[in-house]
């Protein structure tokens, strides 16, 4: 009886404006396509590393060899990646600035556009800024210095700090758990080093921004954040590409270390452009009394494949994955938690929150663990897809291993498509289509958004809007 | 005078997926009164109000329905609550990690087809909400998730006081209520009435009517006004029942406003 209104937006057109663009190649140094020994050689070359770590890129190279492509999540997708398209390694500029004037000018124009140096004046204790597999810029407050706060990116940190790296590196994630983070210890570059003394609570958050310019590029950063006792943390990550029509790869490692009563909070705000693959291995321990706490914002990307997990190693310790994924049409967001009860009183929650639109495809992956003995341990897992088209689809593989009696453990999954019901009742308030679903989807985040930092918080809720748009009929 | 009236719904015929519901309803209402629609289950209710505010699923096989002079058929939801038409949900639908202080901004500009100062905003809502006896917290909840029959309710009438519409609704707004939170909505709606504006009260049960006195009452049985008349029909009714009313309902009566 009505004519639908549809609004005609392309959906890639904002992101191509906002995020999408590119700068000219400019570099110093250009790996040729493709992997080989020589390739990880040449990396660890230029950047003078210790013998141990040449050592351990060359181990990681052959299993990376050996490791078969995962069999689950999206194999069309992943046996379609063209590894020996990718640029391994490029390196833009010779010197890393400590202020953004030493940037080159490109990459400085890039990074405002962003509006990295704008949020580093308002509200963050320290920078870093990856272009391409390098670092190019890093700041943090004085004031953290002098407490003893370590906030480097991975290659000055092994330079600077070699015992540590050399103790902590690849052991909660070892090259061979799989085969991406085999490829990453490989072929690292770039990513952080924080480590946060005894008792020393960072309020504000430090970031980090992971920029993708080239085609066909492979982003590998390596990331160790150590909290020690009684230390607090927050570490924001935020990651965009230009769109290309060839693929580009972004596959990291990221590992905490929260030591007892410790607390990390590790925020990603990923935002990649359609032809990225998305291939991360993120996983934290956590001792006594410590909390570790993932939130984890997935849009963009072509295939996302990523499962924060949190080891709960001591008496009390506390884990929680909180996440949304958003996947718009021919996209796939394959996400979830993993959380390893192996001490009494431990406690873990996850919440995964998905959204799928048009042909978009989003699963929920969760395994809890809770071994013999972690008595009294308490886990509750949360998945709510919610489908925003017909053609829209959304998966749960929740995997529970409860080897403990005396346990708590509970889950929970809804899937919900719009429902024209609440779509009458907002707009017989006066809401057009695309508005009430727009806030219909705001809602439906909103226990992840009102987590974030404010600014981080507007950001996202605007994110969302961009997908959003074109979402009606 | 030839001011047209607020609502006119002629001979309205509508179906859902081909099965007819309303069969020839006709009904009138001015500015300034205030129209009861009673009737018994599935005697079409619902319906008519669904039609008013252009829910998709219904489809209109004949019949028109002029607000104000001009036909509303073609318009949007959003365009009738533009235009001044309100309903109150018999089921408010929740919207999780909506707020009802956003919902309601976002509501008020999209009947205003701007945006309301923050101040405004404020003291209107503040000014209702007191009205109403509802606490201040009630704005931070999100809308209808979790909330009691009363509650529901009473957010219907907030939301119509604050909007203003030139026409209200309000579909069954009596059902599950207790009969202090009965007298609470019932004086909220009575707060509304005005020369400028029209109200139409669907109700199933008589008692809502101790508490507001309609100008009209009409008998709706399968589809069709079968009686209307003054407030004293809603007295017959309770005496008679709907029974009573049934074997009428061969013949369409048109109404007497």
């Amino acid at each position: 009886m009505s004519n639908v209104i549809k609004p005609r937006v392309d959906i890639n057109e904002d992101y191509e404006k906002l995020y999408g663009f590119h700068m000219p190649d400019n570099y110093v140094f250009k790996a040729k396509p493709g992997l080989d020994e020589k390739i990880v050689r040449e990396i660890s070359w230029m950047k003078s590393e210790p013998a141990w770590m040449l050592e351990n890129r060359l181990r990681a190279y052959q299993h990376f060899l050996r490791k078969p492509m995962p069999n689950w999540a999206n194999t069309a997708l992943l046996n379609s990646i063209q590894f020996d398209n990718i640029y391994y390694y490029l390196k833009s500029t010779e010197k890393k600035g400590d202020t953004w004037d030493e940037v080159p000018a490109d990459i400085k124009e890039t990074f405002e556009r962003l509006g990295i140096p704008e949020a580093e004046r308002k509200f963050l204790a320290g920078v870093s800024a990856q272009y391409e597999s390098e670092s190019v810029y890093h700041s943090m407050h004085e004031g953290l210095q002098k407490q003893g706060v370590i906030f480097l990116d991975m290659d000055t940190a092994l330079k600077e700090q070699p015992e540590i790296i050399k103790r902590y590196f690849g052991t909660i994630i070892p090259a061979a758990d799989n085969k991406f983070s085999a490829l990453n210890t490989a072929v690292w570059s770039g990513g952080s080093f924080i480590y946060v003394p005894k008792g020393v609570k960072v309020e504000m958050p430090l970031q980090a921004y992971f920029r993708i310019n080239a085609k066909n590029m492979g982003q590998f950063e390596r990331t160790l954040i150590i909290a020690d006792e009684g230390a607090e943390v927050t570490y924001i990550e935020g990651c965009t590409a230009p769109v290309y029509s060839s693929d580009s790869l972004h596959s990291a490692v990221v590992e905490l270390i929260a030591m007892p009563h410790a607390r990390i909070r590790y925020v990603t705000i990923q935002n990649w452009s359609k032809n990225v693959y998305n291939l991360v291995t993120k996983r934290a321990v956590a001792y006594e009394g410590a909390t570790v706490e993932w939130l984890d914002g997935n849009l963009g990307s072509k295939l996302t494949m990523k499962y924060p997990g949190v080891y709960l190693m001591g008496r009390g310790a506390r884990g929680e994955v909180l996440s949304v994924a958003f996947a718009g049409n021919d996209q796939h967001q394959d996400a979830g938690a993993k959380m390893v009860h192996a001490a009494p009183d431990t406690s873990s929650v996850i919440t995964s929150k998905s959204i799928s639109k048009g042909t978009g495809r989003t699963s929920y992956r969760g395994l809890v663990k809770v071994y013999p003995g972690a008595t009294n341990s308490k886990s509750t897992v949360r998945c709510d897809a919610l489908l925003l088209n017909k053609e829209s689809r959304s998966d749960t593989y929740p995997t529970m291993e409860i080897d403990e009696k005396r346990v708590s453990i509970g889950h929970e999954a809804t899937v919900s498509k719009i429902g024209d019901e609440q779509l009458f009742y907002a707009m017989s308030r006066g809401l057009k289509e695309q508005e009430a679903m727009n806030m219909i989807v705001n809602g439906f985040i909103e226990p992840f958004v009102k987590q974030l930092p404010l600014e981080y918080a507007v950001e996202l809720n605007r994110l969302v809007q961009l997908e959003m748009e074109g979402s009606v009929g | 005078m030839t001011n047209n009236p607020l609502l006119s719904v002629e001979n309205l015929h509508v179906s859902i997926e081909d099965k007819p519901i309303l069969k020839g309803l006709s009904l009138t209402v001015n500015a300034g009164e205030v129209h009861a629609l009673m009737g018994p289950n599935g005697s079409g209710k619902s319906t008519l109000s669904f039609c008013l505010m252009g829910h998709p699923r219904y489809t209109i096989t004949q019949g028109e329905i002029l607000f104000k002079g001009k036909s509303i058929l073609e318009l949007e939801p959003y365009e009738r609550a533009a235009a001044g038409i309100f309903l109150a949900f018999q089921y408010p639908t929740a919207i999780p990690g909506v707020s009802v202080a956003n919902f309601l901004r976002a509501a008020m500009r999209g009947v205003r087809g701007a945006d309301v100062p923050v101040k405004e905003f404020r003291l209107t809502v503040k000014t209702q909400l007191k009205a109403l006896g509802v606490p201040d917290a009630f704005m931070n909840r999100y809308v209808n998730d979790g909330f009691s029959g009363g509650e529901k309710k009473r957010l219907e009438i907030l939301q119509m006081a604050v909007l203003g519409p030139a026409l209200a609704v309000l579909d069954e707004t009596d059902s599950g209520l207790d009969i202090d939170a009965l007298k609470t909505v019932a004086e909220g709606i009575n707060s509304q009435r005005s020369p400028e504006r029209g109200i139409l009260l669907i109700t199933h049960y008589q008692r809502l009517l101790n508490y507001i006195t309609p100008d009209f009452v009409h008998v709706m049985v399968d589809g069709r006004i079968v009686r209307s008349g003054t407030a004293e029909l809603a007295h017959e009714l309770e005496a008679k029942g709907y029974e009573g009313f049934r074997t009428q309902s061969s013949a369409p009566v048109h109404t007497v406003s």
